[in-house]
């Protein structure tokens, strides 16, 4: 589904993210591990080509992402706030993703719908701005919005953070049953090595922009990444 | 303490992601500056040949003194549009070991340091000493009224920065003040209550009698006072964040669906316009905008200047146009990254900016119908002018906005406020404004009226005629920078 070949990110001449080879096959639910700066989310922009790469590039469902943009009505993502808009109610955010995935108002909320208990009352009919929501709330929302469309790769940078507990296990709930049973890709990224080890079938380690590890996700994988991390 | 703050502030200024234009600012800035600095303090070495000239009969200090009451309201609404608090970021010095009121006396005394507060101390001065030269007054009168008038600079430094903040909250910011003004100037206009007079009087009576200084110091005080509580209080996190979340109503939109597939876009634009503090207030430039004909049109000297209805017309058909236009598409800097990550055409993205700008023209053009009054040329040239603005203007402007690089926060007041403003904003105003005006009036001068409207209805009629050419080139420019408009919008400045 996603080939990533030379992929290479420098800024004035300091090397951000160095990628040989990373091949993500269909329906996977894969997790991007790495402390601060080792370039979990320069790789996530370069995904949705919001930046150039130095060097080579990636190819999403056999188009490269820098080249078309026929890659966009089957990929989304929720990468920060910024993808929000702080005017619209979080129904009207709902509303305009759907239309520009080509959904009506009864299929998006027909989707909302089914994530109810994941808001947990306090984002619809709420009558508030997303702007005046917090912090973890916006997050809520994001990433619902990320699911509207039926997106065949969803890409959501850093989602547990933020959550509060009752969220976070529903949410890695919607990320399991998304790539089990839909045959969704999702790409995710956490500093949570729990969360991303109970979720992803396989985890990638980033080290400054290097690939240091690829684990298929099984049971001593945990104390593998814990051991990593500490030394 | 002090030092702290000036040292934090230093930093902030020199490490600024955009240094280079708040300093090409500054030096804008600067210039003027200097120019009101020599304009106050000739006027202050005159000022006795001056006054000897308009009042013959009464001595020079008693003739400046009945000035003050005007000066001190001229004052507090140049105060009120130019002035604004002294800005820090308080948050993070919330939880260190600085008392509250610290942090608030330091804002406030750093208001004084305002050029606002020195420029009339060029004028009173100079002045001053002039009449203690020629003896007009004793030296110890004019050094106790220079005390009055530099408490009463003070009294309306501060007074100026409570009414701010109590007018603050409201949208139609401007209306406290213009109504407190208007007020006091027509009480004395219209003679209800001499304030004038008894202002005068009161300074010229403190200046010769320094015991009565007790007065304005005590009403110092008391100002000062009202602005220590009130930034106080305002110095915790949840006062800001509290008041703001008010209850909204969705708007139903339904109506844009006939635009077809520019129908999200548009919806997305009339909130955008609706919902943020920047679009808001700026909808008084509007106003302003459709009124400019009227600065010029009763005058005779324009009546029959048939060549200068073009800049009424492009500017006033065009207002929205070019206050709207010229910040595309920082407008939807906050979350540009969505946008080009989503499934978009930025073809239909931008048509949909294009039909917001257009439909503005045909309104303001309607709206300015009553122009005719002032003979039917006027209309004519506001016609010709509307169908130039909605052909090449929009075009123009939407090519030009393809060089915006400047984040805009939607959350902060317009009037004033230069966040987004860039040197492409300046320059296409050439375009916009100068060359319309210029071909209309060398045509005008050369030829007749008849043929400049023609030349400039024909342009704006090829410039509608060759729409969707332009649109895909101005796209191309826009994909083409795409990763350059990303990363800057990425930045705070």
């Amino acid at each position: 589904m996603i080939t990533t070949s030379n992929l290479s990110k420098k800024y004035n001449n300091k090397q951000v993210l160095n990628i040989e080879t990373l091949e993500i096959p269909k329906g996977q639910s894969f997790g991007l591990v790495g402390n601060n700066g080792a370039g979990k989310t320069t790789y996530f922009s370069l995904l949705l080509d919001l930046i150039q790469p130095t060097t080579g590039h990636i190819i999403n469902n056999n188009m490269q992402v820098d080249k078309s943009e026929d890659w966009k009505p089957f990929t989304s993502a929720f990468i920060d706030e910024s993808f929000l808009i702080g005017y619209l109610t979080p129904e009207e955010y709902f509303y305009f993703i759907g239309e520009l995935r080509g959904q009506n108002k009864a299929d998006v909320d027909a989707l909302v719908a089914q994530y109810e208990d994941f808001f947990h009352g306090e984002i619809l009919g709420q009558k508030k701005y997303l702007r005046d929501l917090s912090k973890g709330n916006q997050k809520k929302a994001g990433i619902v919005a990320a699911l509207i469309g039926n997106p065949e790769v969803i890409i959501l940078d850093e989602p547990f953070a933020n959550l509060d507990p009752t969220t976070q296990i529903r949410l890695k709930g919607i990320v399991k049953n998304l790539a089990e049973t839909k045959g969704v890709t999702v790409l995710i990224s956490s500093h949570d090595l729990l969360h991303v080890t109970d979720v992803c079938e396989r985890i990638v380690v980033l080290e400054k922009g290097q690939i240091v590890k690829d684990i298929q996700t099984s049971e001593a994988t945990l104390k593998e990444l814990e051991a990593h991390f500490a030394g | 303490m002090i030092k702290h703050f000036l040292n934090l502030e230093w930093k902030a200024f020199f490490r600024s992601a955009t240094l280079g234009k708040s300093i090409a600012i500054k030096i804008l800035m600067g210039f003027f500056l200097l120019y009101f600095a020599i304009i106050f303090s000739f006027a202050g070495f005159f000022m006795i040949k001056i006054l000897g000239k308009t009042h013959p009969n009464i001595s020079p200090f008693v003739a400046f003194n009945s000035f003050i009451f005007f000066w001190i309201l001229a004052d507090l609404l140049f105060r009120f549009f130019f002035q604004k608090l002294p800005v820090m970021s308080v948050k993070p010095l919330l939880t260190t070991p600085i008392k509250r009121s610290s942090i608030v006396n330091y804002v406030l005394k750093k208001s004084i340091v305002s050029f606002a507060n020195f420029l009339p101390l060029l004028t009173i001065i100079p002045f001053g000493i002039t009449l203690m030269i020629n003896g007009n007054e004793s030296v110890q009168t004019v050094i106790v009224w220079w005390l009055v008038l530099i408490l009463v600079i003070l009294i309306n430094n501060f007074l100026n920065f409570i009414l701010e903040s109590l007018s603050a909250q409201t949208e139609l910011s401007f209306l406290p003040i213009i109504i407190l003004t208007g007020v006091l100037f027509g009480l004395n206009h219209f003679n209800i209550i001499n304030l004038s007079s008894l202002l005068s009087s009161a300074v010229m009576g403190i200046a010769h009698n320094p015991l009565y200084l007790i007065t304005p110091v005590v009403i110092l005080g008391v100002v000062y006072g009202i602005n220590f509580n009130l930034l106080h209080k305002k110095l915790f996190l949840d006062s800001g964040l509290k008041e703001k979340i008010k209850e909204v109503n969705a708007a139903n939109l339904e109506w844009t669906k006939n635009f077809g597939d520019i129908a999200p876009f548009l919806q997305l634009d009339l909130k955008m316009i609706l919902r943020n503090k920047r679009t808001k207030s700026s909808v008084w430039i509007l106003v302003m905008g459709l009124l400019y004909g009227l600065f010029f049109y009763p005058q005779p000297v324009y009546q029959n200047a048939t060549w200068f209805f073009m800049l009424i017309g492009v500017f006033s058909t065009g207002i929205f146009l070019i206050s709207f236009g010229q910040f595309i598409p920082a407008w939807d800097s906050g979350y540009y990254k969505l946008l080009m990550s989503q499934n978009i055409k930025y073809e239909q993205y931008l048509k949909s900016k294009f039909t917001l700008m257009a439909f503005s023209v045909v309104a303001l053009f309607v709206l300015g119908i009553p122009y005719v009054y002032f003979g039917y040329k006027v209309l004519i040239a506001h016609f010709v002018a509307a169908i130039y603005n909605i052909g090449v203007n929009t075009h123009v402007i939407m090519w030009g906005g393809s060089f915006n690089r400047k984040k805009i926060n939607l959350d902060q007041k317009a009037a004033f406020n230069y966040q987004g403003t860039g040197a492409v904003q300046w320059l296409i105003g050439i375009p916009l404004l100068l060359l319309p005006l210029g071909l209309f009036a060398l045509i005008c001068f050369l030829i007749n009226f008849e043929v400049a409207c023609t030349v400039i209805g024909v342009m704006g009629i090829i410039g509608i005629v060759l729409h969707p050419k332009l649109m895909k080139l101005i796209t191309k420019k826009y994909t083409a920078s795409k990763y350059q408009m990303i990363a800057a919008f990425n930045q705070e400045s």
